[in-house]
């Protein structure tokens, strides 16, 4: 049986929250947000078993969420903000379950097409990684190629994460 | 002091050899950014970022790569090939940009080649005037 259509488009636009709240959020410029690590999280079972890691990926995707919701926000999310480019990822350290980290993100230039954006995740004061990113808004690229009208990447699931800090009405996808 | 075209060279390619991940020794004036150096769109848009940052300039995107605007253009471009209003335009908004060979055969295609190394070393010298 096929699922119905709307069902369709909810997956479709479905995206995963990977960072548990922000700290502090300063519009336009930088943002810094917390992840707790757990054992709970599957993944970590098997990356290693009997030396759980958090992968360096999923380190990249958290200070994605964390910029990439920096730059949309700068914008209003009017913008479909993308991760176009991962300049630079170092890593220094591993993180394991039960720690906690902190994303810090600055935005280092922004035009109407792209934003660049440095980073560092530390967990306390240790610095475990520096990555820098570039962003895509991605209705002005492409060669004018058109994407859906609704806001697919910011989702109404990032409410939460910004309620306290940024006006709510501007949140979620609005456009 | 102003600085000698070596100079600005000299940061051009530190600017690439960042942003493309090359060895020094790839970024000669005659590279095409796409074509030699394996530049993807967003890297126009990284370069762009880092050149203003390097020689705390405002580089608008279009003025450096206008040619999106140009190809997009039905007047501009026919059959494939650039035609000659197209050719004025591009030669018009790009004048720090060598066009003798692109004029033998202005393919469409071959518009990526007019992006190297020297035409981004010329845009920074106008600058900077």
């Amino acid at each position: 049986m096929s699922a119905p259509a709307d069902r369709l488009y909810e997956i479709d636009v479905m995206r995963w929250i990977w960072i548990d709240k922000f700290l502090e959020f300063e519009s336009g410029k930088r943002a810094v947000a917390l992840k707790n690590v757990t054992l709970a999280e599957e993944h970590l079972h098997d990356h290693f078993p009997g030396f759980p890691i958090m992968p360096e990926c999923l380190m990249i995707e958290a200070m994605a969420q964390t910029a990439g919701i920096l730059v949309g926000e700068a914008r209003q999310f009017k913008e479909k903000v993308i991760l176009a480019k991962i300049k630079n990822a170092v890593f220094y350290h591993y993180v394991q379950p039960g720690d906690t980290i902190t994303l810090h993100a600055e935005i280092e230039s922004i035009a109407p097409e792209a934003a660049s954006t440095t980073g560092q995740i530390k967990r306390g004061d240790t610095l475990i990684a520096q990555i820098s990113m570039m962003f895509s808004h991605v209705d002005k690229n492409l060669a004018g190629k058109h994407f859906p009208e609704e806001n697919f990447v910011f989702t109404d699931m990032f409410n939460s994460l910004l309620s306290g800090f940024v006006d709510q009405k501007n949140a979620g996808g609005k456009n | 002091m102003a600085m000698s075209r070596d100079d600005i060279f000299n940061q051009v390619r530190e600017v690439l050899v960042d942003a493309l991940g090359l060895d020094d020794g790839d970024v000669t004036e005659d590279a095409t950014l796409m074509g030699d150096l394996g530049a993807e769109s967003i890297d126009f848009l990284d370069i762009v970022f880092r050149l203003e940052k390097a020689f705390n300039i405002k580089v608008p995107r279009e003025e450096l790569f206008p040619a999106e605007a140009v190809m997009n253009n039905p007047e501009y471009v026919s059959g494939g090939k650039v035609t000659a209003k197209g050719l004025a335009e591009l030669k018009s908004r790009m004048p720090h940009t060598n066009f003798s060979e692109f004029e033998k055969n202005p393919d469409v295609n071959k518009i990526a080649d007019l992006f190297t190394v020297g035409a981004i070393v010329n845009f920074i010298e106008g600058k900077l005037k």
